[in-house]
């Protein structure tokens, strides 16, 4: 039987200054349908190109392996029919887009996912009505309709931001990297109980983070430690409260 | 080799009376010529340029159908060089005046400027007598033809304490050359808001010059969309010569095809607590050309200016070309003034975002082109009527 998400032997690099850079390096993980897993990893262990590398970034080329999502090969695809199969990538460091008004964009991209997904498409007040509903949840503020994408926005209101996103966009593969940064407690608990609320029999996410912290409030069925562009362990939640007590010193000597 | 430079006269096939001995004594500037070293006139010379036959009432009404003008205190037609006074209404107030002649004359150091002197048509003269409010007036300047040539001279002048705000919409059919001088003068307090749409026909040439006094406390707000024409150029030269006079030169160029958009702006600060803004922004496609020469020059007297000049510029294909001209020269100590300039393409990380969301690559270019271009709309502040003009013409809306 194939997983939900299937991700086998994954090779990816980037051109940098000095050259080709590999960073994953036959990367296998596989996430069943409505199961939520963690990856944890020092810094430069790839987390962020894996993220990237699933939602179809351009600049990563993908050298080796294969991904297959719900029985499709999603390298093939390009980023937008990624989203509309139901990938989500809520990004660490969201870009912001002068100009564009954040409600004229939210809806847009509702529609343009409502449309690939053969459903009809929301007029202004309807959408108007079902954002309003989700920010509150959200405890954001509606002025924040008012204004250009991420632009001006506190850390913590990019973030909610995403999850905005992620809430109207409805995916089924949900991707979080590290949407915990720089979040103060209860802007994460915000966030998590914004993650929380989708779980369900169609909803798998990755949540890719440094701290345990995250996981205390979305609790993963299953735990990877990713290090040199590889998963090199995984198992049960309770590895997050070993890495965070020992860290990943144990981990790399094994997979060494 | 030397290149065969024909007189005016020649091109101008033996035109305008009082202005013959310039046209004879002048040829067109080449690419030597500083002011005109990146856009090229050449083309200029390949017609015998007559002058503008009426143009029947029919096309007037055709163009009037066509076009979503805005709603209005008063519309003034001129077609082919000639005011339509069927289909004009001035603001109530208004004056129009035969000869109006600001009174230390127009600076035209300019080809445009000096072009239009020699083969000069009555334009609109009129005036906003004192704290008159009149309100939005349309311009519509028609030019229909092959090798004809019109060079209407409008001179505006507003009262003491007096606004209006101008919306020149200047479109065409055929291979025509548009070359319109605004003589302007605002007296103490008055705040003239200038918003001109060029969109000629693709085969014209558009050569506009404007020259504006600004007196004490008044304001010139300019806007200036570019987006038709063969080769256009838009010039604007302004002298601050009384003390917190405020002066406004900004435009959008869109630019496409093998188009080429020129603005052009020499801001002479010669009074002190004088303030000058500046946003041009050029969003080029396929073989379009855009130029931006800004020049900000402050005397000596002229302390606490506030200067501003940006240039943005968007390429859109490799094979679209921006030419970017600021120059500062700042003789006064306690001054500010900054100037910025970028050009580049589509940022790869915004697009990346859209697409990452399901929007579909092109609606996702279409968005950050119009947003770069809403951002400078905004500029416009509570202009909302013609800002949704332009935006509707631009098809910027969402």
């Amino acid at each position: 039987m194939t997983s939900f998400l299937d991700i086998r032997d994954l090779e990816a690099q980037i051109e940098a200054d000095e050259g080709t850079k590999p960073i994953l390096k036959g990367l296998s993980l596989s996430v069943p349908k409505g199961e939520v897993h963690a990856i944890m990893g020092p810094n430069g262990s790839g987390k962020s190109t894996l993220s990237y590398v699933l939602a179809g970034r351009e600049d990563y080329e993908v050298t080796g392996g294969s991904v297959v999502f719900k029985g499709e090969d999603l390298l093939a695809l390009a980023p937008e029919e990624r989203a509309a199969l139901g990938v989500f990538l809520a990004f660490q460091a969201p870009v912001e887009l002068p100009g564009v008004n954040n409600a004229n964009f939210l809806r847009t991209a509702v529609n343009a996912i409502r449309k690939a997904r053969e459903e009809t498409e929301l007029d202004a007040v309807a959408f108007l009505k079902l954002v309003r509903e989700e920010m509150r949840h959200l405890s954001m503020s509606p002025e924040m309709l008012k204004r250009a994408v991420n632009v001006g926005f506190s850390g913590g209101e990019k973030k909610r931001n995403e999850v905005l996103q992620m809430r109207l966009l409805k995916p089924s593969l949900a991707i979080l990297d590290e949407t915990d940064s720089g979040l103060d407690i209860d802007a994460l608990r915000i966030v998590a109980e914004g993650v929380n609320s989708l779980r369900g029999p169609e909803f798998s996410a990755l949540v890719i983070t440094h701290h345990q912290r995250l996981l205390d409030y979305i609790v993963p069925d299953k735990v990877h430690v990713m290090a040199m562009g590889r998963i090199i362990h995984s198992g049960g939640p309770e590895i997050a409260l070993q890495l965070e007590k020992e860290g990943y010193k144990a981990f790399l000597e094994a997979a060494a | 080799m030397t290149e065969r430079t024909s007189s005016l006269q020649d091109i101008f096939s033996g035109r305008g009376g009082n202005g013959a001995s310039f046209l004879k004594e002048n040829s067109l500037p080449t690419r030597k010529n500083e002011a005109w070293h990146y856009t090229s006139l050449r083309g200029l010379a390949k017609t015998i340029w007559q002058a503008a036959p009426a143009l029947d009432q029919g096309r007037i009404d055709v163009w009037l159908a066509r076009l979503a003008l805005p709603p209005a205190q008063g519309v003034v037609v001129f077609a082919n060089g000639r005011f339509v006074p069927s289909c004009s209404s001035l603001p109530e107030g208004v004056i129009l005046q035969a000869d109006l002649t600001p009174e230390d004359g127009v600076n035209t150091t300019s080809f445009s400027g000096m072009l239009n002197e020699a083969l000069e048509q009555k334009g609109l003269e009129l005036h906003v007598p004192d704290g008159q409010d009149a309100g939005l007036l349309v311009m519509l300047v028609l030019n229909e033809g092959e090798g004809v040539s019109t060079h209407l001279r409008h001179k505006i002048s507003l009262g003491v304490k007096a606004s209006l705000t101008i919306l020149e919409v200047s479109v065409g059919r055929g291979r025509y050359l548009n070359n319109p001088v605004f003589e302007i003068e605002c007296a103490d307090r008055a705040h003239l808001t200038h918003v001109k749409q060029q969109n000629e026909s693709l085969e014209a040439y558009h050569l506009a010059f404007v020259s504006a006094m600004i007196g004490k406390k008044a304001v010139y707000e300019s806007f200036t969309l570019q987006q038709g024409g063969k080769i256009a150029r838009h010039e604007v030269r302004t002298d601050l010569q009384n003390e917190q006079a405020i002066a406004h030169v900004n435009a959008i160029q869109v630019v496409s095809g093998q188009s080429h958009h020129d603005l052009t702006s020499f801001i002479h600060h010669i009074a002190p607590h004088c303030q000058s803004r500046q946003t041009v922004r050029t969003v080029m496609d396929q073989e379009g050309t855009g130029v931006f020469q800004g020049k900000i020059l402050v005397d000596q007297k002229a302390q606490k200016t506030d200067g501003y000049q940006m240039n943005q510029a968007l390429l859109l294909s490799d094979s679209a070309q921006m030419n970017s001209k600021p120059e500062l020269e700042i003789y006064a100590d306690d001054v500010r003034c900054s100037h910025g300039a970028t050009v580049g393409a589509l940022d790869e990380e915004q697009l990346f975002y859209l697409r990452s969301r399901g929007i579909a690559e092109a609606q996702a270019r279409a968005m950050l082109i119009r947003a770069f271009l809403n951002e400078s709309l905004e500029l416009l502040g509570d202009q909302t009527i013609v800002r949704d003009y332009l935006l509707g013409s631009m098809n910027l809306h969402d």
